[in-house]
């Protein structure tokens, strides 16, 4: 029976080694942003190589270049489900969404690398500086930094031999403009949107060009004087707006009769007259709506101006800002981050007249801001996803699973509606999460925001903020509003991303939630413990303040840190959702370190490094049940605090801009940085660090940091009565158990809960405590309050003999109540060198039977690994490589669920989930239907016949006789179907052709041809 | 074997001298001996320290059974003794060469009497006699290669620091290949006056190959760091020397009774000194197993309850009573109390303090096993 258990649960972990993960949270660092219309499908590409593609919640694909380097540009392939990006290192991919067993994912299928012309141009001179994908989606421009414009057949990403460089656009260029100068790279490139064989060319030097494709001639010139930013099309394709380094915008009228314009129509440079700084990109989109401007353009209604930069360069240079213009309305929109790109969702109904733009989607680096431009005032449009989780800094996070509907619904209800998001593509096809997950996120700023953790997509649900108790400097809302009225541009803030926190004391530091009650503890930086409960109306009234003190009569100390947070006097007015019912300070006001909640017993306890409470908040009048000091008389630090006030305000700054620079920190910077990493092994090898070898001594600095508390129904003082129970682990391996007298509910108001000291240990080995649980004569944890009365959970065994699993950060051990007798133990240190960092009780329940399930310990290790043991017993089960050892910050951050996932910071505006239960996973499942044709090979080519053998995707063969006409192009016919092939080793990719028996117009290089022309039968 | 019945000892306390005789055959235990003296010299009640003038005039103490037998036996044939109260003993009288200048009983009472009187260098002192303890030993010299060297280091509950610092480095090896260079562990300093210098077993440049039984190879600096602290109260570390002389050149059989007067220091330097090491491998514990160590060398975790006395986990049998009100008191009693008569010991005499430790250990194991139950993954 024992054995089978045990197969069993290897089998249970066995089906999971793959290590399913998802990646949720804003992309860190992102470079480029796509958008394609038809399938309604988002991308994003990264600094570090990832595209990921977003549609309706819940869709979502990445993926990831071979080659770490920057993603510059993307570009849908509309329709087709393919995404074309450019890199850093000037190589051309292609990714294509395929699909397998009903769900959808993201390969790349093809890459290519532009060719310097040999002895003629430099390297830098084939740098892809723009892109253009002409409509009908078989031909790539490709504009360079040496003023070349290639072509690529897509998408076979073939060069077609028919580059245009500069001479041949400077031959049509007046003698006065020419003068001598170049014309510097390729800025922008734009298809006219009405005939598919003009193409605009944007050179640096200001110079754009009407190119006719089909016959190599030069349309049109515009001789603009001013460096050349960007150019946009009017959708009629009579005019055409390019946007300049001085910040101004140009608008050009098309004109047949006349082959060179030198003066456009107008030209406006919204935040003049003083220098301003360059207009990187303007999109002109007309709508109905507008009223008719008949000043310049009489064919306009109105068009909606949007144009990044451009602002004035001594005032607001550094400002990141996205200007949206329409007659005489004028929104600044004034960003925390940079303007990476922005689209406009719109009509794209070649019948229509307008654009009818309904919203724009702004990607900044540290968030993604959608705006509703149908909506007068132009609101913003909270997000289903791509949340900044690092608006303010996340300094703690805590999961709740199984989240009972009610409480849900309430959370919900108290946070903000969702709106329609314009980005739908696709539909997810993963099942419905059978249950309800929370995550908890507190952060730098004194905000805890509530995330819906149940799918993929982690969406943001509620957002409590803990600084409007305390009495802070930062309340300047009114002043904003204020200056808003007369300012000059008529800025407006966007985006919620706020790396600095006005004062660091208010971080959130722990958390937990009873999600029976709804009773929420929240602890600070600043020693503040405040515990709150949710209510569904809004409320006005005072918050009852205790202060204990932790350091009771240890006298001699004194402490540097910074002063407790005053609290506001009076009553506050708080929102629907979590009230504070009280808020307990610890003396000296160091960091809490360790929180926890009973709600059934009406009871907190928490910790810093001076010691431990309790406290009841039910009899909040009375001050605290009881605290201890776990202070080692040597222990100096603890006392002074880490740093003094003024020294972590200083930090803190200084970490904030250490975090804004590392953001910044580019591919080729990453690059010399490895390089000095690999520099500085060598110079380690020939001067090695040593690592002293001491055994841990009682007086260690922080050694009494508590580092955990828990509650538990348990026997402490004897076998035979079981009750209340608190229990403490410190930094220095000692615990503390205290048995508890709580009054039954009724007479909760009347007595008092009591507190007398049972057990102390003291580990021998003396390294920090990190968990403690208590589980029951079966070996299973015990339940949450609340679970067994509210018949949620099976009862506890009581009859059997309890024990207490404590976990060190060396070894875990489980000791038998009430004796403390050592019954199992498993030495990690010892035996592998690695060190607890986060460990968590796991219920894995079996993939075939949902009724068995097996209790493991998860352990992640300083090295990275996660290692899971079987509990009581303490054997090793599996072991998993998790995240890198040196990712420090990952490693902080890990936070397990009870049913077997976990969540780390991969970066500090996304969590990875992981997944180590079989049953338990969590993986974007989604579906996108593309309209892309199917993929043709050319299996011979026989030049005596001029018959062509062509092989479909799912092996049909077809061959076609070609024929000669003229000016070198080749006519085929096709001919229905044929019974023999033969197999060529060397293919050659057709591309989209359509499947309905017939093939539509096709082009291809061949070797001795310059192109073959498939004609339709 | 000395045929005479009774051995004639001199025992001089303060200015009093006694003469008396023992049974030399028969010398009993020190306890007894102990009363014996109170009673010679009538101070039924006086803490007594009882020092000994060996055959190189060494003042040596005689606070056990085995010390108080090895006295007996190499008295030839007076054996003088020398007794101090406690409260007022001298004990930099104790050590070599402490005698050996003036070797007249008269000029010994002058030493003794006048400790601080004339000398030209201080003699090497030997701390009191309670606090011997083991400090470290090489280990399973039989299944190692010669090459080796597996230490082990005790420190429980000593205020003496480990004392040594690892560094990461390269070593050859042989392999199939070829020579190969591996990265290692080496020790990279060792503190003066640290546990690792004063056994000196351990030194600059070994490199490190197992830590409690575990391999480092493949183990980075800091993994070996924390696996060495997790065992630091019970430290087996085995090494490479890299200084290969002094390695144990091992002998098909052992002489049992190996070191009875033969070297002026042996009494002492089982545990102090390093030189010793390839004269004397019978202090080597042979077929030494971590795993029958492990339980009982694991320091136990201590349990306070409510408002009572400290209890070690684990063996609360075998020491009830023993309170601690701080973890870091040295566990190890005097050996006084602890000797049995257990005539199945394999030690010789002179190798009473390590079979004390076995006994110790075996006294502890006892104890614990009545109070397991079956099935617990706690290995004897």
């Amino acid at each position: 029976m024992k054995i089978l258990r045990f197969l069993f649960f290897f089998c249970s972990f066995g089906a999971t080694l793959m290590f399913q993960t998802v990646e949720h949270g804003f992309p860190n660092q992102p470079s480029a942003l796509a958008y394609d219309p038809q399938l309604q499908l988002m991308a994003i590409g990264t600094k570090s190589g990832a595209i990921k593609v977003y549609g309706a919640p819940g869709v979502e694909f990445t993926g990831l270049h071979k080659d770490t380097a920057a993603v510059t540009q993307i570009h849908f392939l509309s329709g087709q489900g393919r995404i074309l990006s450019l890199l850093d290192d000037n190589s051309l991919h292609l990714w294509e969404i395929g699909g397998k067993e009903g769900h959808s994912y993201l390969e790349e299928v093809r890459s290519f690398s532009l060719p310097g012309r040999p002895g003629i141009e430099s390297t830098s001179a084939t740098r892809v500086t723009v892109l253009l994908l002409k409509l009908n989606l078989d031909l790539l421009c490709v504009g360079t930094e040496g003023g070349g414009v290639h072509f690529l057949q897509l998408p076979t990403f073939s060069l077609l031999d028919r580059s245009l460089f500069h001479d041949e656009v400077m031959q049509s260029a007046p003698e006065e403009y020419k003068c001598g100068k170049s014309l510097g790279p390729v800025e922008a490139l734009q298809e006219h949107p009405q005939q598919a064989e003009k193409i605009l060319i944007g050179y640096s030097r200001g110079l754009v060009v009407l190119w006719d494709l089909n016959t190599r001639h030069v349309d049109n010139l515009f001789l603009g004087k001013q460096q050349l930013e960007s150019l946009v099309w009017e959708r009629s394709g009579n005019t055409f707006v390019s946007s300049h380094s001085d910040g101004g915008y140009l608008v050009w009228t098309v004109n047949s009769s006349t082959p060179c314009t030198h003066q456009p129509t107008t030209s406006t440079i919204p935040y003049g007259p003083f220098p301003c700084k360059a207009v990187n990109k303007i999109l002109w989109r007309t709508t109905e709506t507008g009223c008719v401007n008949l000043i310049f353009i009489p064919l306009l209604r109105a068009p909606l101006v949007l144009l990044s930069g451009g602002m004035p360069r001594a005032s607001y240079g550094d400002r990141h800002c996205l200007t949206i213009l329409q007659d005489s309305t004028h929104v600044t929109l004034d960003f925390t981050s940079r303007v990476i790109d922005f689209f406009t969702v719109h009509c794209i109904d070649q019948e229509k007249e307008y654009d009818d733009p309904t919203s724009l989607v702004v990607l900044l680096e540290e968030e993604l801001v959608v705006i509703d431009l149908a909506t007068p005032g132009w609101p913003t449009i909270p997000s289903p996803y791509l949340a900044p989780l690092h608006s303010s800094a996340i300094t703690c996070s805590y999961h709740i699973s199984n989240v009972p509907s009610k409480l849900w619904e309430r959370i919900i209800t108290a946070g903000q509606s969702q709106s329609d998001w314009p980005i739908c593509g696709g539909r997810s096809v993963a099942p419905e999460s059978k249950q309800k997950e929370l995550l908890l996120t507190g952060h730098e700023d004194g905000t805890v925001r509530f995330w819906d953790a149940s799918g993929v997509s982690l969406q943001p649900l509620y957002k409590l903020s803990t600084a409007n108790i305390f009495q802070t400097d930062c309340d300047h809302n009114d002043s904003l509003t204020q200056a808003g009225e007369e300012e000059w541009p008529p800025f407006r803030k966007v985006g919620c991303f706020d790396p600095y926190s006005d004062d660091p004391r208010l971080g959130i530091q722990k958390i937990c939630l009873c999600k029976y009650s709804g009773k929420l503890v929240v602890a600070g930086t600043a020693g503040q413990v405040i515990v709150m409960y949710l209510s569904d109306e809004k409320s006005d009234h005072m918050i009852d303040v205790a202060t204990v003190d932790l350091l009771q009569d240890r006298e001699g100390f004194t402490w540097k840190g910074h002063d407790r947070l005053p609290p506001k006097t009076g009553s506050v007015v708080f929102a629907p959702g979590f009230q504070p019912v009280v808020l307990v300070q610890c003396i000296p006001p160091a960091a809490v370190t360790a929180v926890t909640l009973h709600a059934e017993w009406n009871l907190i306890a928490f910790g810093t490094s001076h010691g431990f409470g309790l406290f009841d908040y039910h009899r909040r009048d009375v001050s605290c049940l009881f605290s201890r000091c776990t202070l080692h008389p040597n222990d100096s630090l603890a006392m002074e605090g880490p740093l003094s006030r003024v020294k972590s305000l200083k930090k803190s700054l200084r970490q904030s801009f250490r975090r804004i620079r590392k953001s910044r920190v580019s591919g080729k910077k990453r690059a010399v940085q490895e390089a000095n990493a690999q520099l500085a092994e060598q110079d380690a090898e020939m001067a090695p660090v040593q690592r002293r070898i001491e055994a841990r001594s009682a007086d260690d600095s922080l050694s009494g940091v508590v580092r955990c508390l828990c509650f538990a129904d348990t026997f402490l003082r004897d076998g035979t009565h079981h009750g209340p129970t608190m229990w403490a682990g410190t930094n220095s391996g000692s615990v503390y158990a205290y048995a508890l007298e709580v009054p039954s509910q009724e007479k909760f108001s009347e007595q008092s809960v009591e507190a007398v000291l049972g057990k102390e240990i003291q580990l021998m080995h003396r390294a920090p405590v990190v968990s403690i649980a208590v589980l029951d004569g079966r070996g299973n944890p015990l339940p949450e309050p609340y679970e067994v009365s509210r018949d949620l959970a099976k009862a506890p065994d009581m009859q059997g003999s309890h024990s207490v699993l404590i976990a060190s950060e060396e070894q875990f051990k489980v000791f038998m109540l009430p004796k403390v007798s050592a019954k199992t133990k498993f030495k990690l240190t010892a035996h592998e060198g690695c060190r607890v960092r986060k460990v968590a009780l796991v219920t894995f329940t079996s993939v075939s039977s949902e009724e068995y399930c097996e209790n493991g310990l998860v352990c992640l290790t300083n090295l990275g690994d996660i290692h899971v043991f079987s509990v009581p017993a303490l054997r090793p089960q599996v072991r998993y490589d998790c995240i890198r050892k040196e990712d420090i910050s990952g490693i902080a951050s890990c936070v397990f669920t009870k049913t077997g996932q976990g969540f780390y910071l991969i970066s500090p505006s996304e969590y990875e989930r992981f997944s180590l239960s079989a049953r338990v996973i969590t993986e974007p499942l989604c579906q996108v239907d593309v309209d892309r044709l199917h993929d043709l090979t050319v299996l011979r080519y026989s030049k005596l016949s001029h018959c062509l053998h062509l092989q479909f995707e799912h092996n049909e063969v077809f061959s076609c006789v070609i024929k000669i006409c003229s000016s070198k192009y080749l006519q085929a016919r096709m001919k229905l179907p044929v019974r023999w092939f033969v197999a060529r080793r060397k293919h050659f990719i057709l591309g989209p052709v359509a499947r309905q028996g017939v093939l539509q117009h096709y082009t291809h290089c061949l070797k001795s041809t310059p192109a073959v022309t498939l004609l339709q039968t | 074997m000395n045929r005479n019945p009774r051995e004639p000892s001199a025992v001089e306390f303060g200015a009093e001298f006694r003469r008396f005789s023992l049974d030399r055959s028969k010398p009993g235990k020190f306890d007894e001996f102990y009363g014996l003296l109170q009673h010679v010299h009538r101070i039924p009640n006086v803490d007594l320290l009882v020092g000994y003038a060996d055959v190189h005039g060494d003042l040596l103490p005689i606070n056990n059974d085995g010390n108080y037998h090895k006295a007996i036996t190499t008295a030839a044939p007076l054996l003088r003794l020398f007794l101090q109260r406690k409260e007022e003993a001298d004990y930099s009288a104790f050590g070599t060469e402490s005698l050996t200048r003036k070797k007249t009983p008269a000029a010994l009472a002058a030493v003794l009497l006048r400790p601080d009187g004339n000398r030209k260098k201080p003699p090497i002192i030997i701390s009191l006699p309670q606090d011997f303890r083991p400090v470290s030993s090489i280990i399973d010299v039989d299944i190692l290669p010669e090459t080796h060297r597996r230490v082990r280091l005790y420190k429980h509950g000593q205020e003496k620091p480990l004392g040594f610092y690892i560094r990461d480095g390269s070593s050859v090896r042989v392999t199939p290949q070829g020579l190969e260079k591996v990265p290692g562990i080496f020790i990279s300093r060792l503190v003066p006056g640290g546990l690792a210098e004063s056994t000196g077993l351990l030194a600059v440049n070994d490199e490190v190959l197992e830590v409690n039984g575990i391999e480092v190879a493949g183990k980075s600096l800091d993994q070996v760091t924390d696996m060495m602290i997790a065992n630091s109260h019970n430290l087996i570390i085995t090494v490479k020397p890299a200084n290969q002389r002094n390695n144990i050149v091992r002998r098909g059989g052992r002489d049992a009774s190996g070191s009875s007067g033969r070297s002026s220091d042996s009494g002492t330097s089982f545990y102090m000194a390093s030189n010793a090491i390839a004269m004397t491998p019978s202090h080597i514990i042979q077929n030494f197993r971590p795993e029958e160590e492990e339980d009982s060398e694991d320091e136990e975790d201590l349990v306070i309850e409510g408002g009572g006395a400290a209890i070690p986990i684990g063996h609360v049998a075998a020491s009830a009573g023993v309170t601690c009100s701080m973890p870091s008191l040295p566990r190890y009693e005097p050996h006084l109390n602890l000797r049995t008569s257990n005539g199945g010991m394999a030690a010789s005499a002179s190798m009473d303090t390590v079979s004390h430790k076995d006994q110790d250990m075996e006294v502890q194991a006892v104890a614990r096993r009545s109070l397991e139950e079956d099935g617990t993954v706690i290995t004897l």
